[in-house]
């Protein structure tokens, strides 16, 4: 099947049985590939009501059509499952070059079944598909875990694996990949560990089949020279992600000692250029991609290496947890990547934590002794550590994530425990931002920014304003921009260079041999939503309004400091925004797709 | 004319090797291209890329003179004539000449058709006298 590696590799873990089965071409047709696989399987295959950390559950690995071939950021794979953190859809998407070897494998997906009785990692190489044992792998960092495993298989094998945090069950452990690339949110990683798979080891040396090598050379081509010669191309790829810091500080959306301002005083020692000048040694770029925004980095203080920090992890582990020095954040990054732990959930929740403490709602007792006031990097060092082992009082309590955290200790703390459906809000503070803010509130997965990231859209328009124009852009970003996932091409060429998207088109018919306009593209986009949606219905009884709200804190607390000082969502306004969105969505007043909706976009779920 | 490379600049992103692959054997393949990264992870961090230098001790050494000059002036392996010796492996002083059987029926090199210098983002290469 042209632009498809063509086969699912099913690994049952409980029974050590690996078998493949040809990618169905109509599953292709309707569903393209990635995250569209992923919800298609996780709908079809995982049990109504299964237990995230049961054999029931599944991680299913999907890469797209665009996955590993001459596509401007074509290294992107989607893991999808049910989240430990959440209860609900969990897909993470991991850059770096480990969906390219899938695809040269002859793979499109990998579906991880079962739970092996003792701890093992898969090796493929090509056709050759094993378990082997992992116990000399057990216990051990993601980092020093890939150094052992490119040392025995050798460097053209990519390799993901799992930290002592999936290991130890931590809700919201990652998947760690090429020494800095992460399928971070959700739990990936915590359902890798209870499987007991530490690592995923593979090379693929076969050629994938397209319908028209010459037009894809082409368009190929003509995709990688508009990304070149973007005006934006060079400062881009000179700081990546972290290009947005100052900008985020400067209009109030950089997280401050947990989201309680937009704007940090020490936020010029956090900035892209200056972490250029004092640790970046190397651009470290995702298969295919010619704008890089990973950035690879040397502290010498520490006398470690990490890659990053990316802006997400300069916002919650610097700003968010009050830390203002960029050496630090990145030892704090390095720590989270080794120990396997999302940055984002885990510099969100010990931020909550550190509010808590300088409140008094935790004691030293509570902290095992550690004095966790905002801006106090060794405490913030020590709690990464003690969440990735369970270690202590203050290890148990933070690993559970926020919301549960918050749950255990009350005194009013859940007010500040900045999440949405269980998923800890990533870097952007949402005062005064209603796209952003309602951007975070229907991601499917909880708080994430990648599915609409509408930040700049809101100060472009008036970021107070409820309208339904606001509305209407945010569901067409959630439409569209995740198709980047489907397709298995990085979406930041096009926000961040602002290449034309047609650009695509071409490449992807050239690739499949089917011409699929952006339109078709975003009709399959709002019907993969939906059903998302639909996955988040039938796995919680009761789901619905009330799960989309956002922290208190963006409508009960206006900033003291900073750009958005005094400024403040009323809870009308927060209402308004899913009345709106319920509406246009197709959605009744409960959040919940229509019968008609779903009928209009073919979609049948089993709810009940 | 050659190809150079500046390894201070990659990015390890492979880009090359999947436009070599398709320019070379009208495949994408990035294992089938003839551009050597290696990547020196987690320390000391840094992207080590090895390009042919057009010096011909390939094509010195091939008992069957299969390795040929192109109209870009460029050494190229003229597929139906290789024998698999891998005479030309052994001389190659960048590690860039190639025999995998199990991915093709003989040797491969650059040969300078510059499609790898089109796709790359961070201006690691280039072509020049």
């Amino acid at each position: 099947m042209n632009g498809y590696g063509g086969s699912i590799l099913r690994v049952n873990l409980t029974d050590n049985k690996l078998t493949k089965e040809p990618t169905p071409p109509e599953l292709a047709r309707d569903f393209i590939g990635g995250r569209g696989f992923g919800i298609y399987h996780l709908l079809r295959e995982v049990p109504r009501g299964a237990d995230p950390l049961g054999p029931e559950n599944k991680l299913i690995i999907s890469s797209g059509p665009l996955s590993g071939m001459l596509s401007a950021g074509g290294g992107k794979c989607d893991w999808t499952t049910k989240s430990p953190l959440t209860n609900g859809y969990a897909s993470a998407s991991m850059g770096g070059h480990f969906t390219a070897e899938m695809k040269y494998a002859g793979i499109d997906t990998i579906i991880l079944e079962g739970i092996s009785p003792t701890p093992v990692y898969l090796l493929i190489d090509d056709n050759k598909l094993q378990l082997l044992d992992a116990s000399f792998l057990w216990g051990k960092g993601a980092i020093d875990a890939e150094v052992a495993l490119k040392n025995k298989h050798g460097e053209e094998f990519q390799i993901a694996a799992i930290g002592p945090g999936g290991e130890n069950l931590v809700p919201y452990a990652c998947v760690n990949h090429d020494f800095g690339r992460q399928a971070g949110r959700g739990g990936v990683g915590t359902v890798m560990g209870q499987k007991k798979l530490k690592a995923i080891v593979i090379r693929g040396t076969k050629s994938v089949p397209v319908a028209d090598a010459q037009a894809y050379r082409k368009a190929g081509i003509d995709l990688y020279r508009a990304c070149i010669e973007a005006e934006g191309h060079d400062e881009w790829t000179r700081y990546g992600t972290t290009i947005v810091t100052s900008w985020c500080d400067e209009v109030g959306a950089l997280p401050t000692r947990n989201f309680s301002a937009g704007s940090f005083e020490d936020g010029k020692n956090i900035y892209g250029p200056v972490m250029r000048k004092e640790i970046v040694i190397t651009d470290k770029g995702c298969f295919g991609c010619p704008c890089p925004c990973g950035k690879y980095s040397r502290s010498r203080r520490y006398g470690t290496y990490v890659e990053g920090p990316e802006y997400e992890t300069i916002g919650l582990m610097g700003s968010n947890l009050g830390i203002g020095d960029i050496e630090a954040v990145a030892e704090a990054n390095r720590l989270a990547d080794d120990l396997g732990l999302d940055s984002i959930s885990a510099g969100n929740t010990i931020a909550w934590a550190m509010e808590c403490y300088e409140k008094g709602m935790l004691t030293q007792e509570d902290t095992d002794g550690l004095d966790l006031r905002f801006g106090n990097i060794e405490a913030a060092f020590a709690a990464i550590k003690k969440i990735a082992y369970r270690e202590g009082k203050l290890g148990q309590l933070l690993a559970q994530g926020v919301k549960r955290a918050a749950e255990q200790i009350g005194k009013g703390s859940d007010k500040f425990a900045i999440h949405v459906k269980g998923m800890e809000q990533s870097a952007y503070a949402t005062h005064n931002a209603t796209a952003m803010l309602l951007a975070y509130m229907t991601c499917d997965v909880g708080a994430h920014h990648n599915r609409s990231w509408a930040i700049t859209y809101d100060l472009q328009v008036g970021r107070d304003k409820v309208v339904p124009e606001k509305v209407a852009r945010i569901i067409w970003l959630q439409n569209f921009r995740p198709m980047f996932d489907v397709l298995g091409s990085c979406r930041l060429q096009w926000v961040e260079l602002g290449i034309d998207r047609d650009l695509y088109v071409p490449l992807l018919e050239a690739v499949t041999g089917i011409h699929r306009t952006w339109e078709d593209l975003e009709a399959v986009g709002d019907r993969i939503w939906n059903l998302t949606r639909m996955y988040w219905v039938r796995e919680n009884p009761g789901f619905g309004r009330s799960w989309d709200l956002p922290s208190p804190r963006f409508y009960e607390e206006a900033p003291k400091t900073g750009a958005t000082a005094g400024q403040i969502t009323n809870y009308e306004d927060v209402q308004c925004l899913l009345d709106m969105y319920y509406e246009q969505r197709g959605w009744d007043d409960n959040g919940i797709p229509t019968p008609q909706t779903l009928q209009k976009l073919n979609i049948a779920v089993q709810t009940h | 004319m050659r190809l150079y490379v500046d390894s201070a600049k990659c990015s390890g992103c492979r880009a090359c090797l999947v436009a070599c692959s398709l320019n070379l054997f009208n495949e994408s393949n990035p294992k089938k291209a003839a551009l050597n990264l290696i990547g020196h992870f987690p320390a000391p961090g840094v992207y080590e890329m090895k390009v042919c230098t057009q010096c011909g001790n390939c094509a010195a050494v091939c008992p069957t003179e299969c390795i040929k000059l192109n109209e870009r002036g460029a050494y190229y392996v003229d597929f139906a004539e290789c024998t698999l010796c891998e005479a030309c492996v052994a001389e190659c002083p960048e590690d860039v000449m190639y025999v995998r059987v199990e991915l093709a029926d003989a040797a491969w090199k650059c040969d300078l058709c510059g499609d790898c210098v089109q796709v790359c983002g961070t201006g690691a290469l280039w072509i020049a006298d």
